[in-house]
């Protein structure tokens, strides 16, 4: 397909006997913000370095805007954002971004024009003609994120862009990714903050040890189940007959399930009021079919006798997917 | 070629701005004071010594052979003075260049650099050429320190000067381009290690080569030409002085011995280290071409 800006079938790259990335297949059609998820080890950075050339796989085929991964031409149309984001730090911020201007084969007249705008785009204007090594780490992302917007790239790869900067930086670098988007630049967001991707990307796909265990749409996510998060004083059986009629599926938060252990819900017989020993709430996560839903629980709830302290719907449980999609096992990596 | 000019311009601007230039140069102007002041101390001593010796010798009716005595000392004079130049310059080749590759790749530095559309042979070329463009004119300037205050002191003007200075010159390539190669796949450190530990290798090499050349040992003459092969780095020194001092040693040649040039390698050392320098750069961008960053 000529509209896939990224198109990897069965890379694999093995280190000695530790396998990296073990077969990896996706497609990133263009014009999308693309999330690659998982965890510490998952082959993340590898996989993109195979993407960019600068890893040889060891087996499989890929090809990044219809070229090889480091052809040198079409590395002219790529913006990337190492992971380890360490530059010449002895050149000043503006000498930086011209010097990579000239790597990207930019005339002087188009880097004059478009390094004011990058270093303004990334809040930098005021420090342009500082040298680098007096940059805080936020600084630093925020400069390699302004050298792989320089050559206006058709795919900008931005490998875990967030990692160093504070809350201003990372709503910077969503406005920026949503600013790319809606000019039509495909965007492959290697992070594992949850959060950022879930609030700029389209599409996500879970990685674990290499493979790519699932892909989803977030749009689809959206429009799928809605979880909620409800906190009430007592658990009667009036409210167990609520949740059943309108949670598709329900279950007593972690904590909270603990504590009734020693009391299990059959023993909540129907009609008795049961308050959770020593506690003044008790928090439920249950699963509406859509927003509409939830107006009614809370007048369910209030009917039922219970006393609601919080009722939060969470729009998409990326979260919750990603740890039932790689699973709970920390690697430790 | 427009890459390799910009990956030259941030190699010797990053040389320069890291003060490293500075620092050698700083201490190389120390090394020329030192040297012509004590080079007027012998030359004034030496003019005493040849006025005393010159009223009561035949000296004094033969101003030819005076005159060769002169041109000897300061032959050697300026010999003693371009070794040390030559030795500056070996270390200055090695110290600027070994964390060239391998420290930007250990750093990553080199991961926003190889992912512009800039080919990895431009990257090793431009390394290069950045690093050369920063010892040439180095050497220059201290090989023109050194020649230059004899000639003003005394008017003294050495034999062969362009040919010994390119050949210090062909020193400096030579270790630039192994230690880019070594910088390929070896860390900062076990690179300059390597390198010296290569250097030492041709510098004993060397020393066995001259003095099996004084006692007629052929074995010990070929062993030295083995390390000239492996590193031809001190072969070309001795080439040089040879070229540098011709009058000092047909004097007698345990003395040419002092700057390891009684045994002169053949001129075919010149066209070897060239090619050793140009294959050994070509290997280091193969190395680099084919390696993960």
């Amino acid at each position: 397909m000529d509209d896939l800006v990224i198109d990897a079938v069965g890379l694999r790259k093995a280190y000695g006997s530790k396998v990296a990335v073990a077969d990896l297949t996706l497609q990133v059609p263009r014009g999308e913000v693309f999330g690659f998820l998982g965890p510490n080890g998952a082959g993340k950075s590898t996989a993109v370095k195979m993407l960019l050339g600068l890893v040889r796989p060891d087996g499989g085929r890929a090809r990044v805007l219809g070229n090889a991964p480091g052809h040198t031409a079409t590395m002219a149309r790529i913006g990337f954002l190492p992971e380890h984001f360490r530059f010449h730090e002895w050149l000043p911020a503006w000498e930086l971004l011209d010097v990579y201007g000239r790597l990207y084969g930019m005339r002087k007249e188009a880097r004059r024009a478009r390094i004011p705008q990058v270093l303004e785009l990334v809040g930098l204007s005021e420090h342009a003609r500082r040298p680098i090594h007096g940059f805080s780490k936020g600084m630093l992302q925020r400069i390699g994120l302004a050298q792989a917007l320089l050559n206006e790239p058709e795919l900008v790869i931005l490998d875990e862009p967030t990692s160093a900067l504070d809350p201003f930086g990372r709503m910077l670098v969503r406005g920026v990714i949503r600013d790319l988007k809606a000019r039509g630049v495909t965007v492959f967001l290697n992070s594992h903050l949850l959060g950022e991707v879930e609030a700029t990307c389209d599409r996500v796909s879970f990685i674990r040890e290499g493979v790519v265990l699932q892909t989803v749409s977030l749009h689809e996510l959206q429009g799928r189940q809605l979880h909620v998060e409800m906190k009430v004083d007592v658990v009667t059986p009036a409210l167990l007959a609520v949740l059943d009629d309108l949670a598709a599926d329900w279950h007593f938060a972690d904590e909270d399930l603990h504590a009734v252990e020693p009391q299990p819900l059959p023993v909540l017989g129907r009609g008795a009021a049961t308050a959770v020993a020593g506690k003044t709430s008790t928090t439920i996560e249950l699963t509406l079919s859509g927003e509409e839903d939830i107006p009614l629980l809370a007048e369910r709830v209030l009917r039922s006798g219970a006393r609601l302290y919080a009722l939060t719907p969470h729009k998409v449980s990326l979260e919750r997917l990603f740890l039932e999609v790689v699973g709970r096992e920390d690697s430790g990596q | 070629m427009s890459n390799v000019a910009t990956i030259m311009w941030i190699t010797f601007h990053e040389a320069r701005r890291r003060k490293m230039v500075l620092a050698a140069l700083v201490l190389g102007l120390l090394f020329i004071a030192l040297y012509v002041v004590g080079f007027l101390f012998i030359v004034y001593e030496a003019k005493l010594i040849v006025m005393g010796v010159s009223e009561s010798s035949a000296l004094e009716a033969n101003p030819e052979l005076l005159q060769a005595g002169q041109d000897v000392g300061l032959n050697f004079l300026t010999m003693a003075g371009l070794y040390v130049v030559h030795f500056l310059t070996i270390m200055l080749a090695i110290f600027a260049s070994v964390d060239t590759v391998a420290g930007e790749i250990s750093s990553h530095t080199i991961q926003a650099i190889a992912t512009k559309p800039v080919r990895r042979w431009q990257i090793i070329i431009g390394k290069w050429l950045g690093q050369t463009a920063m010892i040439v004119p180095y050497l220059v300037l201290l090989s023109g320190g050194i020649i230059g205050s004899i000639y003003v002191i005394t008017g003294y003007w050495p034999a062969n000067v362009g040919q010994v200075v390119g050949l210090i010159v062909l020193q400096a390539m030579v270790l630039l381009s192994l230690s880019l190669l070594g910088g390929t796949r070896l860390s900062t450190l076990t690179n300059g290690v390597g390198l010296f530990m290569l250097y030492g290798l041709a510098f004993i090499g060397s020393w066995i080569e001259q003095i099996g050349y004084v006692l007629g040992s052929k074995a010990a003459v070929n062993i030295g030409i083995a390390t000239s092969l492996v590193m031809p780095v001190e072969a070309l020194w001795r080439l040089a002085a040879n070229l540098l001092s011709p009058s000092l040693f047909s004097l007698d040649k345990r003395l040419s011995m002092l700057f390891g040039a009684a045994s002169v390698p053949s001129s075919a050392m010149v066209l070897y280290a060239v090619a050793y320098a140009a294959v050994v750069l070509g290997l280091a961008v193969r190395a680099f071409s084919r390696r993960d960053l």
